[in-house]
């Protein structure tokens, strides 16, 4: 796992106070905070457990509930696969295996080199290009398995 | 009595104070509504009413859904049914649903025999498994004291409640979401990477196989059986106002002769008593009040007030973790037990001959932390631990059932000498109060050089979490404060960072009620009663005991003459005194 830097600590800090380390905040300053570093490493969540006075562990609980919160650093192009309604039956379970297996990473994981990051989520409101996938910004519509391995290698430097 | 609430359940009218449960109200006229997630130990701060596990719904007239009883207040007027054929069907799916990805290996299960879910079952004649789920195969955890198969666990939340709220520990927790869900501590850890200060509370309220002690027993049995060693006891205080009710006697049952003759049919060589190791400590941590307290009269500033007590192993952790910058606050005194362990392994073998390396010393605590203290490694000798390991109250009990003896039928016999001799303020040592109300019979008589007028100190006594007193001490006012449960010891701990502690000397317990409410007991499954009548016993067992005072104590005054010399004396310091590590993460 990467090192954080002092900075990243420092940054969370302050991102505690601007919410008055209110432990009724903790969702806002996790979002802001993942928002900002791209991950909720542990030694980040221990800086907010401390700013806030609770549990790390309650800090921890709530990182995994969310799925938007994540404790790896995203890649540099992060995938996403929709997995809603109209994109799973038009077969977005398929082309969410087929990035499994040309990246070689799970969901929720990253690359070795941090280039790329697998993730899921629910609609991004293109149901009519279903399947879909963003890879940074960018949507990619009416995908078929074998369109994969040819978008992954456009972003190849 | 103008805030009496009238209602009826199952046709019988009940009257309740406002802000009562309808299970509250329905067990006060004999309608035991079944529970599950829910425990309440009353009077303490133990409770967990999550609403989660539905088991103990009911149904209310003029509401469509069912209400779960534990948490559904009792209103004017409330019609309550808790049998109808909807709320027994309803309660029955809601447990074949637990059970449908739970292992269902209750036969070679350690919570076997003790398991609510498993009561549940049988009380609900669930006979076959209608639902077959999905099943977790979770990373299983064996630390010296507990052991951990979230497989088992139902997501009751009691062992997060207690770990958060009671123990402010903050260790366990539940993490991820859905099927996924368990609880675990911080990170996905193990306990041993974590703050978790092996109290066991967690234990102590899980109502599965989840979470249990680390089984020493087969341990025992090898060594027992083994002809070059010689296996010596010492249970604690606790353990005889407990173990009877292993084999069905009433809670609050005096068993210590019957534990004594159970000790030598199990084939230890020797049934010596923890509570000599009390009264030791009692003379040693007396001593340091008197020290302390004398250097504070005569001027010193940096003299360390409070004292706090060290007995508790768990307490112990919890400082060490959380307050590493307080670390001269408590007492340098071993607890009874590693004190008994030090005598046993030098004095006592010395006198019998017996190498240190034959020598087994076995302690038999109400307590699970007891195991962790057990491997410190600076209560070892080269390696060789002064107790070489702890075993629970259930332990024995089941130790005592796998030999084939008979409890209830067992003869009374008393503790070997030299080692068994102990006064009643040893015997209080197990209830919380106990230390400090020792510790004041001997305190006072050294420091005032006067007979106690009344022995008895009962402002120190009783399941309040946080007592204080002021005892006139020839004059001076010794101001003293007695907490038990982790939550309460977090308070005074802050209010001594602050320098706003004012008090002479404090005792703190990790266990509700003390060790008897310890996490090695047999389950109380949430009725404080059994708490109570714990203690009453231990209160009776002082007062039936011809000494009373542990500076009486003969066999005490003789380990002093022949090997220690005085209390705090080097040698003293030396077996009987101990250090604290900054163990903050």
């Amino acid at each position: 796992m990467s090192k954080i830097s002092c900075e990243a600590l420092s940054r969370t800090a302050e991102i505690c106070e601007k919410f008055n380390c209110d432990p009724g905040e903790l969702i806002s300053i996790l979002h802001e905070c993942q928002n900002t570093l791209g991950y909720l490493p542990e030694e980040v969540q221990k800086v907010i457990a401390d700013k806030l006075g609770i549990p790390v562990q309650k800090v921890y609980g709530v990182v995994t509930f969310y799925s938007f919160f994540s404790m790896v650093p995203k890649g540099k192009y992060p995938v996403s696969v929709c997995l809603g309604t109209a994109c799973y039956v038009r077969g977005s379970d398929k082309v969410l295996e087929e990035f499994r297996r040309v990246l070689g990473i799970d969901v929720g994981e990253t690359t070795p080199d941090g280039k790329f990051s697998l993730d899921c989520l629910r609609c991004v409101g293109a149901c009519g290009l279903a399947p879909v996938a963003t890879i940074g910004e960018k949507v990619y519509g009416r995908l078929n398995p074998s369109d994969i391995k040819k978008i992954v290698s456009e972003f190849e430097d | 009595m103008e805030n009496l609430i009238n209602l009826t359940i199952d046709n019988r009218p009940v009257s309740v104070p406002k802000g009562t449960t309808v299970l509250d109200a329905a067990a006060s006229i004999g309608i035991n509504i079944p529970a599950l997630c829910h425990i309440d130990l009353k009077g303490t701060c133990v409770k967990n009413s999550p609403a989660s596990c539905r088991v103990c719904v009911v149904e209310v007239e003029g509401r469509r859904n069912l209400a779960p009883s534990c948490a559904t207040m009792c209103m004017e007027g409330m019609v309550v049914k808790t049998n109808t054929a909807r709320v027994i069907q309803a309660r029955k799916t809601v447990a074949e649903l637990i059970l449908s990805d739970h292992p269902n290996d209750c036969l070679t299960c350690p919570k076997c025999g003790d398991c609510e879910l498993q009561k549940l079952v049988t009380r609900f004649n669930i006979r076959e498994m209608p639902y077959k789920g999905e099943q977790s195969f979770r990373k299983k955890e064996q630390t010296v004291a507990i052991t951990r198969n979230m497989d088992k666990c139902i997501l009751c939340r009691r062992c997060e409640s207690v770990c958060n709220n009671v123990q402010t520990v903050g260790v366990l927790g539940a993490v991820r979401r859905g099927f996924a869900t368990t609880i675990a501590p911080t990170f996905d850890k193990m306990f041993t990477e974590t703050n978790c200060t092996y109290c066991g509370q967690c234990v102590a309220v899980c109502p599965t196989g989840a979470l249990t002690e680390r089984d020493n027993t087969d341990r025992l049995l090898d060594d027992i059986c083994n002809p070059d060693k010689i296996v010596i006891a010492q249970p604690a205080p606790a353990v005889r106002v407990a173990l009877g009710e292993e084999f069905g006697m009433p809670a609050g049952s005096i068993v210590t002769g019957k534990l004594t003759t159970a000790l030598r049919y199990l084939g230890f060589d020797h049934v010596f008593d923890t509570d000599f190791g009390a009264d030791l400590t009692i003379m040693e941590e007396g001593a340091e009040i008197l020290q302390r307290l004398k250097a504070f009269l005569g001027g010193d500033k940096s003299v360390k007030l409070p004292i706090m007590t060290s007995c508790c192993p768990a307490w112990v952790n919890f400082y060490e973790h959380n307050y590493p910058d307080l670390l001269e606050y408590p007492s340098s005194a071993k607890s009874p037990a590693q004190m008994f362990g030090a005598i046993a392994k030098t004095y006592w073998a010395d006198k019998m001959g017996i190498p240190r390396d034959k020598l087994v010393v076995v302690s038999i605590m109400p307590c699970l932390a007891k195991k962790y203290e057990c491997e410190r490694d600076e209560f070892k000798v080269d390696g060789n631990p002064d107790v070489d390991y702890s075993i629970s109250t259930r332990e024995l009990a089941r130790l005592i059932k796998r030999s084939n003896i008979d409890f209830l039928s067992l003869p009374d016999t008393d503790f070997d000498k030299p080692l068994g001799e102990s006064s009643g303020a040893a015997a209080i040592f197990g209830a919380t109060g106990g230390v400090m109300e020792a510790a004041l019979r001997t305190v006072y008589e050294v420091y005032t050089g006067k007979t106690l007028p009344r022995i008895e100190f009962h402002d120190v006594r009783g399941l309040d979490g946080i007592k204080e007193a002021t005892i006139d001490l020839a004059g001076f006012p010794l101001k003293v404060c007695v907490a038990h449960t982790l939550g309460n010891a977090r308070i005074l701990m802050d209010r001594l960072r602050k320098g706003e502690l004012d008090y002479h000397v404090v005792e703190v317990m990790a266990c509700p009620g003390g060790c008897i409410g310890g996490a090695g007991q047999p389950y109380h499954h949430g009725d404080v009663e059994i708490l109570k009548a714990r203690t009453a016993a231990i209160y009776r067992e002082d007062e039936g005991k011809p000494i009373r005072k542990s500076h009486e104590n003969p066999d005490i005054k003789a380990l002093y003459k022949e090997f220690l010399g005085e209390p705090l004396s080097e040698r003293s310091h030396h077996l009987l005194h101990t250090r604290y590590f900054d163990k903050s993460l």
